[in-house]
């Protein structure tokens, strides 16, 4: 019992610092997110509601005009599903890593959120640190800071002693920084130009309210045409050396059909828009 | 709306986001192995979605506006600068968020 236990702190205090960028973001961003919903007239429980329940920054930020607007139901799932697609990648990406987590698991893919998607899925657990209790911990720290921020902003309204204009740039450069650790583990760079390209190219066409779907739909089509240059097994880009190292057959000759083209449905328009975290 | 009907809209965002974290997991489930290339793509997709995050993060950048965007791509340079100096990743996040809120409050303000 007593051994579980510190297994676990050990396990808390392994995740603690990788958590912290999230720490600095999420108490901003949901501070904001409860600020926000808060200034539109609802309860102080009603961010705490939905930090809890749907654990989705971006959607929660859609959810409090979808809350004002008249009861859309059918609209309301599309918009869910638009805004989370990206998601679908992070399980795919995770099937590996999240694979014996046993009774952690559904918590596991509950709180599977970019951030703790983006610790989980690249992080190198430390040597007599338990990987499972580790990753449990980073979903659930995150998930904390998320909720504790939500509330705060509920509670506080607008009263913030002072200036955080820009402060919600650590997200994007703690993406910045996982993005370059990726470019420079893998000498190819396919993945990483290919996700620069396209999110680009769909970016500029399709704007910036629906856009993230089309991207989605090239990265996958980008990613199947050039299999062959990610040939062998075990030559991942980030990979985490869980790659099933036995056959070393070559891809492509399995029947599977590669359906290249964009199987994503793009939809235009149809989101509501991106979240406004800045004030 | 009414209070029922925002816990209903509430209760259909859960399940939306919750169809897209629990589907991978539900249809290939680890009693079989996954199609191969699936485990590819699981395998090579990391960098591309976190350079698509990059994109979706600075996605409202506006070139046009009074600043033209020189706040963000000052940001970005000194993040990644900061970063492949040092290799340090809560040092690279500090230096370029408060590079940030240094340039919007006071620089560009």
């Amino acid at each position: 019992m007593s051994e579980r236990r510190g297994q676990a702190l050990t396990a808390l205090k392994a995740a603690f610092p990788h958590t912290l960028p999230i720490l600095t973001g999420f108490l901003v961003l949901g501070t904001a997110h409860g600020v926000l919903m808060s200034a539109a007239g609802f309860a102080w429980w009603w961010p705490l509601l939905t930090s809890v329940v749907i654990f989705g920054g971006s959607l929660e930020f859609v959810a409090t005009s979808l809350l004002q607007a008249p009861f859309a139901p059918l609209q309301s799932l599309l918009t869910g599903l638009l805004v989370q697609a990206r998601h679908l990648f992070y399980g795919i990406a995770m099937l590996e890593r999240y694979k014996d987590m046993g009774r952690k698991k559904p918590y596991m893919i509950f709180s599977l959120c970019d951030e703790t998607f983006s610790i989980n899925c690249t992080v190198d657990v430390p040597e007599g640190v338990d990987r499972e209790l580790f990753m449990f911990f980073v979903g659930l720290l995150d998930q904390s800071y998320w909720v504790v921020g939500s509330l705060l902003g509920g509670l506080l309204g607008d009263f913030i002693p002072f200036d955080t204009t820009g402060m919600d740039f650590a997200m994007t450069a703690m993406f910045i920084v996982i993005a370059l650790e990726q470019w420079l583990k893998d000498d190819r760079h396919f993945s990483a130009l290919s996700g620069l390209l396209c999110s680009l190219a769909a970016l500029m066409i399709f704007g910036q309210d629906s856009f993230l779907i089309p991207a989605m739909a090239l990265i996958l089509a980008a990613l199947l045409l050039g299999r062959g240059i990610y040939g062998g097994e075990g030559n991942a880009p980030g990979g985490d050396g869980s790659a099933p190292g036995g056959d070393g057959s070559a891809p492509g000759g399995e029947g599977n059909a590669p359906g290249g083209d964009g199987s994503a449905p793009v939809m235009e328009g149809s989101a509501s828009g991106g979240e406004e975290a800045r004030s | 709306m009414t209070v029922r009907e925002q816990l209903i809209t509430v209760a259909i965002l859960v399940a939306a986001t919750m169809l897209t974290r629990f589907l991978p997991f539900a249809v290939f489930s680890s009693g079989k192995p996954a199609p191969r290339i699936v485990m590819y793509l699981g395998r090579v997709l990391p960098p591309a979605i976190f350079s698509m995050l990059v994109v979706y993060c600075l996605r409202s950048v506006d070139l046009m506006s009074d600043s033209h965007g020189l706040p963000e791509l000052i940001a970005v340079l000194v993040t990644a600068g900061v970063h492949l100096w040092r290799r340090q990743t809560l040092l690279s996040i500090v230096a370029g968020t408060a590079c940030y809120m240094i340039l919007l409050q006071f620089v560009f303000a």
